[in-house]
């Protein structure tokens, strides 16, 4: 087994189209001591970690082209907003769940809206964890025993991928806030 | 001594804020966000939000002045201002935002009118305080004082 390098800093791809936002989770993720990189699109984190050029990204193919454009830059973890205009968090999720150099990376997902339905969705699909915003300290220091199990070598498969039709992001009714993620165990 | 003074003044004010309901906990989770390697958190937030909140409003106006009103698009603003005002912790702006969205699941443009007046009302509110207490920051700072952030 392979020791853990406590000097080495995770890299953390945050995504969310608001700029107050992501100051905070920069911040946030700063003061855990990892190294940030903020993203305003879903279409940009995909540029961001080489997907967007892929025709294909399905596990059947071969992931020639991911190659190519694949960054030097290592990810560790993306954290990203559900609602977003364009591709939202979901469908961001999904692809890189989709492609098989990158579905090993721990997504994690944000939320305004407390939506049970939403919140399956994403854990079916494979996100490691789903916040309420805003997020706070407690919830971002519980990235670090996702980034340390993937440190180093792979992990076990996920599950099989379900898809499942979302909901809309916006016009869903406001639910009073319920702090799901302390709930939530892994 | 005038730091003192001015110490208590800031504490106080502080307090009443989040007494009154106009600031909540995430005020304060940005606060502790701020400190000697990052002194100027709390005022660049805050003044994002008001760059933000600003921009949303007027957005908000020109949409219900529509005549046909798009009620995809003013959800999608106060979605946008309820997000960033529940980040700095602006509790009465996000609850009027919550009240807001409703009456746009309702598509009813009076109350979509009055709700908007009731969130620039709020907004204005809590911007006024803000300033204040940045102000009195900034004067614990340049007489001398470490900030009560």
């Amino acid at each position: 087994m392979s020791a853990i390098v406590t000097e080495t800093q995770f890299h953390v791809l945050a995504v969310d189209d608001s700029l107050i936002e992501r100051k905070l989770i920069e911040r946030l993720l700063k003061t855990s001591s990892y190294q940030v990189t903020a993203v305003d699109s879903g279409v940009k984190a995909l540029e961001y970690l080489g997907l967007l050029d892929d025709e294909d990204t399905s596990p059947d193919s071969t992931p020639v082209s991911t190659t190519k454009t694949h960054h030097e830059v290592e990810v560790n973890l993306i954290i990203t907003d559900y609602c977003m205009p364009g591709i939202t968090g979901y469908d961001l999720l999904r692809k890189i769940k989709e492609s098989t150099s990158l579905k090993d990376i721990p997504v994690v997902i944000m939320s305004s809206e407390n939506v049970p339905s939403r919140i399956n969705s994403c854990l079916e699909q494979g996100a490691e964890e789903f916040f309420l915003k805003p997020v706070r300290q407690s919830d971002v220091n519980k990235l670090r025993p996702h980034l340390m199990r993937t440190s180093g070598k792979r992990t076990e498969d996920h599950q099989p991928n379900k898809r499942k039709p979302m909901e809309e992001c916006m016009l869903s009714p406001d639910r009073t806030r319920a702090r799901y993620n302390d709930d939530l165990e892994l | 001594m005038e730091v003192d003074q001015l110490q208590r003044t800031f504490h106080h004010y502080h307090a009443s804020l989040f007494n009154e309901g106009f600031l909540d906990e995430q005020f304060v989770q940005l606060q502790q966000l701020q400190d000697e390697s990052n002194p100027g958190f709390v005022v660049e937030v805050v003044s994002l939000f008001f760059e933000d909140s600003e921009r949303l409003l007027n957005d908000l106006s020109k949409a219900l002045d529509q005549e046909n009103v798009d009620f995809r698009k003013i959800d999608a603003h106060v979605h946008q201002l309820k997000g960033s005002s529940s980040s700095i912790g602006a509790q009465r702006v996000r609850d009027a935002c919550i009240a807001f969205r409703n009456f746009c699941d309702e598509r009813n443009i009076e109350a979509c009118l009055k709700c908007l007046q009731q969130v620039r009302q709020e907004y204005l509110l809590v911007k006024t305080k803000l300033e204040a207490l940045l102000r009195l920051e900034q004067q614990i700072v340049a007489a001398g004082g470490a900030s009560p952030m």
